[in-house]
């Protein structure tokens, strides 16, 4: 039919076109075929995409979201690394070695005395180095301490070390940044535009629920089903939203009441949780600084109690958290995300306390103020010392991953199959909650960005550990889960994905910059030898730019300047939104023309049955002279 | 050229891609299914254009549709006499209005007429009851279904009259952000 009436209209539009225009209509033709088939191969290059189209046809789109979001992230991280190490790396590589210029200076607080091993080592010393990142791992490539390297001398060129260090760390923030943004741009003006998620539920679901491309008889059933459950949450949505309304003065006053004392509770959770953190690692420390050696395993306890003490509050407090929220009485979608919203703070927050307190510890003097600006005495190098923090945060965040899922889930999946006990029954099978995988992922890479400053080959780790999780993660989910009996919305679970990266984010700026602008560096190791902090480098290289130059950047870096950018952001920021205003108006007027127009219409075909002679185009403009 | 096939004449084959979303190799690879749906049917010569049709109960038996709940409709949809036989015209029509390249208004134009069960250019109650139903395989209690309708209707009806015309639907279907992607399918 369609094909017909395209084909007539071609040839009519053909014969009346000159030679030039047909020639020009069939190159554009032929060109754009041309880029969808590049377009087409350059897909089927992308990391992994057999793999999740596999799981997009068994599982849905809410969990391929989550897998395309970890491929999103190693590229991320790998970006990262060939940052760092083309401009931090490879530069000390290749240079000759008599043209580096290390950073040294002569005081009391550049003494670095040497972590390597001597005598004989025992096999699982070398492990403990492996797994703790101290020993025969300290004065590598890995850790910060290694690059005590202050400017490198290049045939045509100086290049300062120091400052590309601090620059690339900067970039890498900002890099990041964009890239989310760049990424999370569609679904934020998705979720803009039809500012309430709850607009069209019931037809979304009703006209577009339903994936045509299912073939499969159980992933049918499986579609039907959580169809159903959806729907039955609308409807149960309605009935509390209406159960709200209805509300009396007195039963909102208990509600409120009953919701602030669980606050607070949930604040002294957290209060409980932070306080043994930081507990936790003030006596790691100094079990690792006063070398208290029990045996193998209870050292690496020691070394390791940051991490057990937060992956441990990090498991109780979501099922905490789930409990409570049952006694708010919130609507279900508000729950859902309420809690979320609790345990990305808690996941996040922990490795801010872990690094306050090591902070701590690494200011404080036993008299009144350091003569370095840190306690020189028990950490000559105390950024090697927190990325060691940081690596064994990332080594164990991954050595639990897959403990879980060889010891926990493998089991599970055995124990429901095969026995029939009232056990089995409760806990029921595995389901894959993509809620609480995405905050796994997101506090993963948080310590990453968090760490490369101080340990700039965790990226690399960071990629290698990514990619191996997410062949772990789809065995598991083939071999031992089922699909949630909660659906997860592929539209917004992808704005969802990335605003929580964006918080990581947010949380990960913060420690690095008071680290580079407040904190003394240490003077004993690193690029920054001879700076009272990091971010002095900076500084010093600009004074040393051309006068041209350099009255341009101090011009850039004045209040004046600063002011003026945030009022012009502030105009800008106040223009798009005033555009959103007005074309809403713009829809809304539309809307009602839409109105008339059917009015018109049914009038008319009302008033063509009766009289033959009015005309359905002289009713439409009666029916608009009526606005 | 490539190798020579005897199924189309090039006009034929180029007036299929222009007025298609498929190129030539899709073109004779759906030829190819609908041949085998029918084989006793199907000619496989088609340079004059035979005019033959596959019944609806073999279409609705294909991989692609059998477990669609709206299979039915859809076949119905693309035939010319709403009777749901389709020529090979038809046939080729219908997985192009359903391939991931056809544009979103061609897809609201098929989509209003699948879910219009009593074919009388309105989704009605009645309609919108029959999807729910072929969705749910009918395990909604019958007050729920009457209260899912009653919201579609709300939600969507601009014009006030408890049913939805195809502007409303239209304007319906331009905000579902899914509509896209799952009103599609692979062949």
């Amino acid at each position: 039919m369609f094909c017909n009436f395209f084909r007539a209209q071609r040839l009519e539009e053909a014969s009346k076109l000159s030679s030039w225009k047909q020639w020009r209509q069939s190159t554009q033709r032929t060109l754009r075929r041309l880029r969808d088939e590049a377009q087409e191969w350059l897909s089927s290059l992308k990391l992994w995409r057999a793999d999740i189209h596999q799981i997009e046809g068994m599982f849905g789109t809410g969990i391929l979201s989550y897998f395309s979001f970890l491929r999103f992230l190693v590229m991320l991280n790998l970006i990262i690394f060939l940052l760092m190490f083309s401009f931090v790396m490879l530069p000390i590589i290749i240079a000759p070695k008599l043209s580096i210029i290390s950073s040294s200076t002569e005081s009391n607080c550049s003494k670095y005395p040497s972590s390597a091993r001597r005598g004989l080592v025992i096999f699982h010393e070398h492990i403990t180095d492996l797994l703790s990142g101290g020993g025969f791992l300290e004065q590598t490539y890995l850790f910060y301490g290694f690059y005590q390297v202050n400017q490198i001398h290049f045939p045509n060129i100086k290049y300062n070390l120091a400052l590309a260090y601090l620059m690339t760390t900067i970039a890498y923030l900002f890099l990041s940044l964009i890239w989310i943004v760049k990424r999370s741009a569609l679904g934020f003006k998705r979720n803009l535009v039809q500012d309430e998620d709850r607009f069209q539920s019931f037809c979304n679901k009703i006209f577009a629920g339903w994936d045509f491309c299912i073939t499969n008889e159980n992933a049918a059933s499986l579609k039907r089903s959580s169809l159903l459950y959806e729907l039955r949450t609308d409807l149960e949505e309605e009935r509390i939203k209406q159960k709200i309304a209805d509300r009396t003065r007195k039963e909102k006053c208990r509600i409120y009441l009953i919701r602030f004392i669980l606050n607070i509770f949930v604040i002294g959770v957290l209060a409980g949780c932070f306080y043994s953190i930081y507990v936790a690692t003030i006596f790691s420390q100094e079990a690792q600084l006063l070398n208290i050696k029990v045996n193998f395993i209870v050292d690496l306890m020691y070394e390791y109690l940051p991490s057990i003490v937060i992956t441990l509050a990090n498991f109780i407090t979501p099922l905490l958290f789930s409990v409570i929220i049952n006694f708010e009485d919130y609507s279900p979608a508000f729950e859902i995300r309420f809690t979320l919203m609790r345990c990305v703070f808690m996941r996040l927050t922990s490795i801010g306390v872990l690094l306050f307190s090591l902070w701590s510890q690494i200011t404080h003097c036993k008299d009144e103020t350091c003569i370095c600006g840190y306690n020189h005495e028990l950490y000559s190098c105390w950024e090697t010392r927190v990325g060691q923090e940081m690596y064994k945060l990332t080594v164990f965040d991954f050595i639990i991953i897959v403990a879980v899922t060889i010891f926990v889930e493998f089991p599970r999946k055995l124990i429901v199959r095969h026995c029939d006990c009232g056990l089995a029954k409760w806990w029921g099978q595995q389901e894959f909650s993509i809620p609480q995988n995405v905050l796994e992922i997101v506090y993963g890479q948080t310590i990453c960005w968090i760490g490369t400053f101080y340990c700039p080959m965790l990226p690399a780790i960071c990629t290698i550990k990514y990619f191996f999780i997410f062949y772990i993660k789809k065995v598991s989910l083939l071999k031992n889960c089922r699909p949630a009996t909660r659906p997860f919305r592929a539209s917004s679970s992808n704005f969802f994905f990335l605003a929580v990266l964006l918080i990581g984010l947010a949380l990960a700026c913060l420690p690095v910059s008071v680290s580079v602008a407040q904190i003394n560096c240490s003077q004993a190791c690193g690029p920054f030898v001879g700076y009272n902090t990091s971010w002095e480098v900076l500084p010093t290289a600009v004074s040393e730019l051309p006068t041209g130059v350099r009255s341009v950047i101090e011009a850039l870096s004045s209040e004046a300047f600063a002011v003026s950018f945030f009022v012009v952001t502030c105009l800008a920021m106040f223009y798009v939104i005033a555009l959103a205003g007005a074309h809403k108006k713009v829809i809304n007027q539309l809307r009602e023309q839409l109105v008339l127009v059917s009015l018109a219409l049914s009038i008319a075909t009302f008033l063509n049955s009766k009289t033959e002679k009015i005309t359905s185009i002289q009713c439409y403009v009666v029916a608009v002279h009526y606005v | 050229m490539g190798n020579k096939q005897t199924i189309f004449t090039d006009e034929q084959l180029d007036a299929y891609q222009d007025c298609t979303f498929f190129t030539r190799k899709e073109i004779l690879r759906l030829h190819g299914r609908y041949h085998e749906l029918a084989p006793h049917l199907v000619p496989m010569d088609y340079t004059n254009e035979p005019d033959c049709k596959v019944p609806l109960s073999l279409i609705v038996n294909m991989p692609e549709l059998k477990e669609n709940p709206f299979r039915n409709r859809i076949v119905e949809s693309f035939s010319e006499g709403g009777d749901g036989n389709l020529s090979f015209n038809e046939f080729v029509d219908m997985f192009s209005v359903l391939s991931e390249m056809a544009p979103r208004e061609l897809k609201a134009i098929y989509a209003f007429k699948i879910y219009d069960f009593n074919v009388d250019n309105f989704l009605c109650k009645e309609d919108l009851e029959k999807t729910l139903n072929r969705l749910t395989k009918e395990e909604l209690t019958p007050e729920e279904v009457e209260l899912v309708c009653d919201k579609t209707i709300e939600e969507a009806d601009l014009d006030g009259d408890n049913k939805l015309s195809f502007a409303d639907f239209e304007n319906m279907i331009s905000r579902a952000p899914d509509f896209l992607s799952t009103f599609h399918i692979r062949i």
